[in-house]
């Protein structure tokens, strides 16, 4: 079972009570094995406290990361999916976004706001992997422009936290426009002289990430996150050739030149603080 | 005149190559005259009733059909004084894009488009109309000199898709393609986008966010081929014709669903039987299409453009 099925940042049962760690609830990482307290994982923010694997981090404990306590204001969280296609395969479109709704705990792919990281006005999106695999569909399209809309009309920087296997194939061309789209507003507001930060996490592939995923003018990205536009499964299948180790994942990008940086989850609200200040807040006199 | 056949073309060329035979015999008697009206008319008549009962999936194989005109074809047949320029200035020169400036109807455009090969060999060098970033850089940079110079962009789409390779991906495909979109959406001249056959995914839409996309009758544009789409949500290739369906990808269908601005009649049988006649109807088209954007303001052009990509999209707020 892969790690974000199950949300290991949700308090387990029987959490609320700190002192008593429910014993025989145990995860293991997939970075390294060891068998860790669900408990330890959740309060390293899904960090493994052995090897430092960055596990899947729900979005709503992603805003609290970066966010100021009780500062988030959720925007077009009464936008809904549509079926226009009355797409079909295996399952019916509407049943995979119903069965996505209860197993996420999420309405949709992405979750936008509008909040303060230490105290700075931010317009805030993380994309939610756990609900059909954080694909881009017309929801996340237009979530996404009201997030870039709202940052213009704040005068606020833009960051989008993502994590996305790339557009939502059961909305057919309406997905891929979905790139387009939220590139159009992305420039607007960048016109405006607004930074937009792309932190991304993994994996960040197909079409989010050929679209504002790469299109921040800061890259940043967690440690050992996948991002490409390929998935690695297709590159192997058109070239017939196993893929080195460490392909597409952070560390490869940000030496072919992709990415600013790869930031550790512990040090990214600060990071991303001390960055919006050297590019935003006015020069300091020096002292005379 | 066809390299290849499709299966439900199979029974018409049969049938015209048996026409063809018949004329051959000279002289022709009355009786073997009287044949071939009859069986020109049954070809005709053939070749209606296939077209008119196309499924999906015969659709995007029509679109891959490899006699079918390419963009260079489209540039030969539509275009004058045409200098083909190439290399992205950074890296290197990718042939499964082709751009360069011409003149459509006198006016000098910038032209684009993926680019298929005929032969085997034509291919392996085009890498079968799959672009690499330096062919998307390339045509970020041959827009950025129609801006300069205020000619309009004319892009052809031909493409299964950006080249899932792994040089590609070391060198920045989705950056690429992303700062295409991102160009795109403000470029500040008329921007007329054509699919001319298959339009795959993300590949395809680094040279299609336009003020018009139009589609040609038999052309198709879907997030992921039929194929990749069986494949991942039937794990099943018998699925493919059914996936086709489902992602209404057909021209008529983009139009219903507000993407495409335009359907292009192809001749009966596909643009690949009569290319010229193919080009006639898309050059109307473009004049028509160009004629409208030119009338606009850049401001007004460009406002028009963000409209349509804000409002793109099928959803429901409670
Ligand atoms: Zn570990």
């Amino acid at each position: 079972m892969n790690w974000w099925q199950r949300d290991p940042n949700e308090p387990a049962a029987g959490a609320d009570d700190k002192k008593s760690v429910p014993s025989g609830v145990f995860t293991q990482c997939d970075g390294c094995g060891e068998a860790l307290v669900d408990g330890e994982l959740q309060q390293q923010h899904g960090v493994c406290p052995a090897c430092g694997h960055h596990h899947y981090l729900a979005a709503r404990r992603r805003v609290e990361l970066l966010l100021d306590p009780g500062s988030f204001v959720e925007l077009g969280g009464a936008i809904e999916p549509l079926d226009p296609l009355a797409f079909e395969d295996t399952k019916r479109y509407q049943d995979r976004l119903r069965a996505a709704r209860q197993g996420s705990g999420y309405s949709e792919a992405v979750l936008v706001g509008l909040g303060r990281l230490e105290g700075r006005a931010v317009a805030l999106g993380v994309l939610v992997f756990e609900f059909i695999g954080g694909s881009m569909g017309s929801v996340m399209g237009e979530r996404l422009a009201r997030l870039f809309e709202a940052a213009a009309a704040q005068g606020c920087p833009a960051i989008v936290c993502s994590a996305s296997g790339g557009a939502r194939m059961q909305e057919g061309i309406l997905s891929l426009m979905q790139m387009a789209k939220t590139t159009a507003v992305l420039a607007r507001m960048k016109r405006r002289g607004l930074p937009f930060v792309s932190v991304l996490c993994h994996p960040t592939t197909g079409g989010v990430a050929a679209s504002f995923a790469m299109l921040g003018d800061l890259h940043l990205a967690e440690p050992g996150a996948l991002i490409g536009f390929a998935g690695p499964r297709v590159i192997e299948q058109t070239i017939r050739q196993t893929l080195p180790e460490g392909f597409q994942r952070a560390e490869f990008l940000l030496e072919h030149g992709m990415i600013d940086a790869i930031v550790p989850r512990r040090e990214l609200r600060a990071t991303l603080a001390r960055l919006l200040g050297l590019l935003l807040d006015p020069p300091v006199e020096p002292a005379a | 005149m066809n390299t290849a056949v499709l299966d439900f073309e199979r029974d018409v060329v049969e049938l015209e190559e048996k026409i063809e035979a018949l004329k051959q015999l000279a002289p022709v008697g009355q009786d073997v005259a009287a044949e071939i009206v009859r069986l020109e008319a049954r070809a005709a008549q053939l070749l209606r009733q296939t077209f008119a009962e196309l499924s999906p999936w015969q659709v995007v194989q029509l679109s891959r059909h490899p006699a079918r005109p390419y963009t260079l074809d489209y540039v030969e047949l539509l275009l004058t004084d045409f200098v083909e320029l190439r290399g992205d200035r950074l890296y290197g020169d990718d042939p499964a894009i082709v751009g360069g400036l011409g003149r459509f109807e006198g006016r000098p455009v910038v032209l684009l488009g993926h680019q298929k090969g005929r032969s085997t060999r034509d291919n392996v060098r085009r890498n079968f109309g799959m672009p690499r970033p330096e062919g998307y850089r390339k045509a970020k940079r041959l827009m950025e000199l129609a801006a300069r110079f205020g000619r309009p962009v004319i892009t052809f789409i031909d493409t299964p898709g950006a080249y899932p390779g792994l040089d590609a991906e070391e060198r920045g495909q989705a950056e690429a393609i992303a700062r295409n979109l991102e160009l795109m959406a403000q470029l500040p001249v008329p921007i007329l986008s054509v699919v001319i056959g298959e339009g795959g995914s993300g590949g395809a839409l680094a040279l299609g966010v336009a003020d018009r996309i139009l589609m040609l009758e038999h052309a198709v544009y879907s997030v992921i081929s039929p194929e990749g789409c069986a494949s991942i949500l039937w794990k099943d290739s018998a699925a493919v014709p059914r996936a086709a369906e489902v992602l209404r990808l057909r021209a008529a269908d983009l139009l219903r669903l507000e993407v495409a601005d335009e359907v292009v009649a192809e001749p009966l049988g596909g643009a690949h039987r009569a290319p010229r006649e193919m080009a006639v109807t898309l050059g109307a088209a473009l004049r028509r299409q160009l004629g409208a954007l030119l009338a606009l303001t850049p401001a007004a052009l460009l406002e028009q453009r963000y409209d349509k990509y804000r409002r793109i999209g099928a959803w429901l707020e409670r």
